[in-house]
Parts: structure tokens; sequence; C-alpha cells
């Protein structure tokens, strides 16, 4: 008898259910567990309470990147709390026995971008770490998601989590992205259209035309987000360019074990036939630019368009559109396009990897930075850091009159120093705009890498589509050479 | 270790917004702390105090005197959405807050709140509209929530069950979590691993 047909995210789920007892959540088996230090002191005091052990430190591996700060390494750090939060995850990963890349490490970074660069993120794992945007990395077909301390403390224990089995959710980008047009369009469309509790109890998996053709990077960025439509996970099947990515990177496998993990890997696609608890389809040509307008990240339109008035929304989202008006200090009925702005952030495990970095810089390269404007780039990792300075994006950067950055997580959270003060505006291209998320009183839009930098020389919230080309840079709306599409 | 929670009867705080992010439970700010203690003061923040630090007029809901010792929220759609941080249940707990309404919960912070003996009770979006009224009505009423029966009782000693997850459900009851649990079941996992080789080993030079 045939066997029913599965998809990607039922394949994985089978493949690590180690029991399920009648009555109680399913045990499912960890591979691989990321700890940074803002979520993790709390569990290993938990262990230490209880006696225990890390049961697999070599499926643990740790770093620092919310708390530390972005200026130069050789500086003490002055915030007391966040100094001894980093000295706490140093200790603890020295007494569990867990590999540390701290400060210094060449290859400390966003936890969200190293897994994947160390080639320690792979297809058809299971993958969690206590931070929400461990969707991340889905991108390569491992089912991914975020967890609370007390899980990370389960997780420690046992390498296991007791978990109840999500539903799955196909969303599929069919047709070419337009010009100027990106990953991240793609999913602040999607969270627009299925709102940000849309996805809750299901697990997405990204398919369509659209996908495909998306590089690893450009995945990333979609699956980062996941969470913010409210989904578990989101997760999108490994191809040729998984493969390719990760092929001779450190962790991923060699020799003849890279034969047989490809051809493991090449069984993890969805089946013929298998069927979703529920599907959304997007027309990626349709797409244009997204910019955020409100506080949620759900709250998007097309840079081209115009800022819903309450009688666009339902009568019981009125009250909740005129609060995030009110907090964004923005009128009902304006264009999106043209709004000032006091400090760009591009960063963050949704965009600070190598090619959005690229992207920004092909727009800022030969331009400046508008008057008064703060414009801060950050790396996501270390190794993206020394890859972009090789590249010579960082004389770009500084050129335009950008500050350029060590790696972490920056302004997407606040916590190291790097922050909106009370009543800016910024256009940032990380994952939440959220009220004081990039700093008390802060006021966020959320963009792609080009309509920020885009943005950056307008000092007002831009289309990139409409900058005129200069000598040395690149024109958006005609041309394929911006690595966002 | 947690302590059994059976059943608390309580006034009721509403705050009829949905999506009420983490980052609004708890800002950022305040996860740099290394163990669980002062969030009480933590939670709702940048609701109850302006930038610069001073306490807003009027000031917030959270503060205001008849609100003080209330257990149980009212609140919009999606609940907790956001960040990860487990220390948005840990602030809501170490303010008092012991049951949650809405018709919706992020699955991060549901999970967070069962592992925290803080009860995410789902209702209809009827039933909302019609607690939400009486809280209104009647904002002095106390509400019974019993876990060990699933049931709320309202003021007008109106009751109605509710669903919680029944594993959850024993653990929160018996004043337990879940890590005893698991390892009890070490033999499985272990038979689990031998079965299927590490995929990465970290530790690898």
């Amino acid at each position: 008898m045939a066997e029913k047909p599965r998809t990607l995210f039922e394949k994985i789920w089978d493949d690590h259910v180690v029991s399920s007892d009648p009555g109680a959540p399913a045990i499912l088996a960890i591979d691989l567990h990321l700890v940074h230090e803002v979520t993790s002191p709390q569990a290993f005091t938990g262990l230490r309470e209880r006696g225990l052990k890390v049961r697999r430190p070599g499926q643990t591996v740790a770093t620092a990147d919310h708390s530390i700060p972005t200026l130069d390494p050789s500086l003490p750090i002055l915030d007391e709390l966040a100094a001894k939060q980093l000295r706490q995850i140093e200790e603890n990963c020295r007494e569990f026995g867990i590999p540390f890349y701290g400060k210094g490490s060449p290859t400390r970074g966003i936890v969200h971008v190293i897994g994947p660069e160390l080639g320690l993120t792979q297809p058809g794992m299971t993958i969690v770490c206590g931070d929400s945007h461990t969707a991340t990395h889905g991108a390569f077909g491992a089912l991914a998601f975020g967890i609370g301390t007390s899980e990370i403390e389960m997780v420690l224990a046992t390498q296991t989590l007791l978990q109840r089995k999500p539903k799955t959710f196909r969303v599929q980008i069919d047709g070419r992205l337009g010009p100027g047009v990106g990953a991240k369009d793609i999913i602040l469309a999607l969270i627009a259209r299925i709102g940000i509790g849309g996805g809750t109890g299901h697990v997405i998996e990204y398919t369509g035309e659209a996908i495909r053709a998306l590089s690893m990077e450009e995945r990333m960025t979609v699956c980062n987000m996941s969470i913010e439509a409210g989904a578990r996970a989101g997760l999108i099947a490994p191809d040729e360019t998984t493969f390719a990515y990760l092929k001779g990177r450190k962790f991923a496998p060699h020799g003849a074990a890279w034969d047989e993990a490809v051809a493991r890997w090449r069984k993890l696609p969805t089946d013929e036939g298998a069927t979703y608890d529920r599907t959304v389809t997007i027309d990626g040509q349709a797409l244009e630019p997204m910019v955020t307008y409100g506080n949620n990240p759900g709250m998007g339109i097309s840079v081209t368009g115009r800022i819903p008035s309450l009688t666009d929304v339902e009568p019981a989202a009125r009250a909740d559109l005129e609060h995030a008006l009110a907090y964004m200090g923005l009128q009902p009925g304006a264009s999106i396009a043209g709004q000032k702005l006091d400090v760009v952030f591009i960063g963050s495990c949704t965009n600070g990897r190598i090619e959005d970095l690229r992207a920004a810089a092909s727009v800022l390269r030969g331009r400046r930075v508008a008057a008064g404007l703060r414009v801060l780039v950050v790396p996501g990792s270390q190794q993206v850091k020394k890859q972009a300075e090789a590249e010579g994006l960082d004389d770009v950067f500084t050129a335009a009159g950008a500050e350029w950055r060590e790696s972490g997580c920056s302004m997407c959270i606040a916590m190291n120093g790097d922050q909106l003060e009370p009543g800016q505006y910024g256009i940032s291209t990380s994952n939440r705009n959220f009220e004081g998320r990039q700093g008390k009183g802060g006021r966020t839009f959320l963009a792609s890498p080009i309509t920020a930098a885009a943005s950056a020389i307008a000092g007002v919230v831009t289309d990139p589509r409409t900058l005129k080309p200069t000598a040395t840079s690149v024109d958006v709306a005609h041309s394929t050479a911006v690595e966002t599409h | 270790m947690p302590e059994p929670f059976v059943r608390t009867t309580s006034r009721v705080i509403a705050i009829p917004r949905a999506n009420i992010d983490t980052d609004q439970i708890c800002p950022a700010r305040f996860l740099k702390i290394t163990d669980k203690a002062g969030l009480a003061d933590a939670l709702f923040f940048d609701w109850r105090f302006t930038p610069d630090g001073k306490r807003r007029e009027p000031v917030s809901f959270i503060d205001e005197p008849h609100n003080a010792g209330r257990q149980i929220l009212l609140v919009g759609d999606n609940f907790g959405a956001g960040s990860s941080r487990e220390h948005a249940p840990w602030a809501l707990r170490a303010w008092g807050i012991r049951a949650i309404f809405s018709t919706g919960f992020a699955d991060i912070f549901r999970g967070n709140a069962l592992k925290n003996a803080l009860l995410p009770i789902v209702v209809t979006p009827d039933r909302y509209a019609a607690l939400t009224a009486l809280q209104a009505a009647d904002p002095d009423g106390e509400w019974t929530v019993d876990l060990e029966a699933q049931k709320a009782t309202l003021p007008d000693g109106e009751s109605f069950a509710f669903e919680i997850d029944p594993f959850a459900r024993k653990m929160i009851l018996a004043g337990t979590d879940e890590i005893g649990y698991v390892r009890s079941n070490l033999p499985a996992i272990e038979a689990w691993e031998a079965a299927h080789p590490a995929r990465v080993d970290t530790a690898r030079a």
C-alpha cells in the first residue's frame, strides 16, 4: 500500500517524535539548540537547582548578540546589567561545556545569522532557540521555532521538547517579483494580508515560483518574519539553491557524508497530493515595495499607498487603528511616501546578511544621506562584517554618511544602547514596529534594505524605484542588478 | 518549582485592545536581568510611565488603586504576540495575574503562560463581547476561575466551561513542571538518539 502523501513539515515532525503518550504532548527530539545571553540565564539557574547537566552540549551552541554593544569591542561595556548578562553566558557555557562564540570571536553574530553561515542549520533538522525569530532557519527546510526560558531549560536538560502538533498552512507566491521588490516585501505583504495572528497554531510552508527564485539569504528574510504573522514556524523545501549554499560550510557534512545527506534532503519536499489545513496564494508580480505605518507588522501598505482612514477598516478595528496612528503621529489618508525620518537602521536577523548590505550599498554608492539623518548599518555577524569590508561596502556606507558598526541585534531590540529617542521616526530593516521596540517612544517604519537606503538619501520614506541613477549607483527601477531583485 | 493552583476568585481588569505584544507587557530593556526579580514593576511599563520616567497623568489603569490585587485579565484578540520572552508571563505573575480571558493568544506566549501556572482561557467572540459588557456594567464583580472543574463563574452565578490543554492542567493542579515527566521517558529518548545519529557536532574544532 502506498504511504499517505506528507508535507515537508509532517516528514520532519514524524522523524523527530520520540514518544507520544495519550493525553500528553509529543516528546520531540531537538537536533540543534541555539542559545543567547538574554533568555538563557534563568534556564541555567534551573539546571543547577535540579543538579542536571546539559544533555547534548555538542548539539548546542551559544553566542552574544542581543545586549552586546556594536561599538568598538575594545571599549568597556558601561551598562552594568548588560555586562553582567554577557559575563553570565560565558560562565554558563564554560560550566556546562557549551561551545560559545563571544566578544572577540570572528564567528560571533546574531544567532540566526551565524547558524546558517556556519552550516549548523541543515534541512530536515529540528532547531530551537529562545528567540521568536528562530523561524529564520526554516529557509533550509528545517523545523525551527522560538521557545521560552522554561523550554530552554527543558532542551538543555533533555534535548527534547513537549509539543502539540501544529496545523499546516501553505503560502504560495506565484510569478516573478518586479524591480525594487524583494523578500522583505513578500513577507510584509503576507502579514498585511493575513494579520499578525493569521498564522497562529500553524506552520507555514512557502511555495511557488517567486519563492523558488529567491537566494538562501532572501528565503531567510521571508521565513524570519513568519512569527510576525503569528505562525509557529515557516519552512521552504530544500533544493539546489539550498545545497549550493551549504556545501563546504564548516559544520555541513563533508565527503561521503555530504552525498548521503543530500540524498536524504532530496526526500524532504512535500509529496504530490499532500494536503494543507489552509492555503493562501499571492501574485508576486503585483507586489510593490512595502512599508508599515502602524504599531504592528501587519499594518503594512505599498510605498505608493495611503495610510488607512478609520472608515477603511472594520468597526471593531477602528479604536486600535486610531491608537496606532496617534502613537505614530500620522494622519489617516496621508501618503506613506514623504513621511519624515530621523534615523535609518539597516541590519538585524531579518536583513543583516551580506546580500542585504550589498543591496543597501548599491543604492548608497556615490550618494550622501540626507542632512541631519542618523544612519546606522549593523552587520548581522562578524563574518558578514569581514566580507562587507573585503568588498569595500563599509567605505560606501561611511562615504555616504552612515555609521558602520560591529555585529549584533542593535536597534532591532534596542537593548544595547542603539535606540530611537522618544518621538523619533526610524525606517528599519528589522522585524517589529511595536511601540517602544526600537527605543522608548520611538516610531518605526519597517521596510526592505533598498527602501531604507533610498529613504536615507531623501530623508523621508521613499519608493526606491523613484531614485534617479547616479554615475556609480544602481537604477532600481530599471535594473535587475540590485541583489534583492 | 511552581505551587499547585486550583482556582481563584477575583475582580477583573479589562484591556479592550487587540494584539497586545510582549514588548508592551514587558519592554526589552527589562530583559537584562539574570534572574526573575523586579518584573512586577516592569509590567506594561511604558503604558504607566512617560519616556522620561514620570508616572503618566492620569495614571495608567494598572496603577489605579482599585485595580491592585486583581488576578484576572480580559483582553483583546491575539494577546502576547511577538517576542518569545518568558519575562512577559513572569511579569504578569509577579504582578499577581493568574488567568487571562481572550479570543486568542499567540502560540509562544500561551505555552510560556501555562508553564508558569498562568491560565490563558480562550473564549468565542460572542462570549468575549458578553464578558466585556458584563465587566463594564459591573467592574467590581468577582469572577471565579476553577481550573480543576474547568469552569468560570460570573458574579450573577452564571458559569461556563472552558478548554485548557489537559496535560498542562494536570501539571498546574499538581504544582509540578514538565522536566520530571520528560526525564521519566529517558529510555525512549536514549532509544531515539541511538537510532538517529547527531546531525551536527557543535564542539568539533
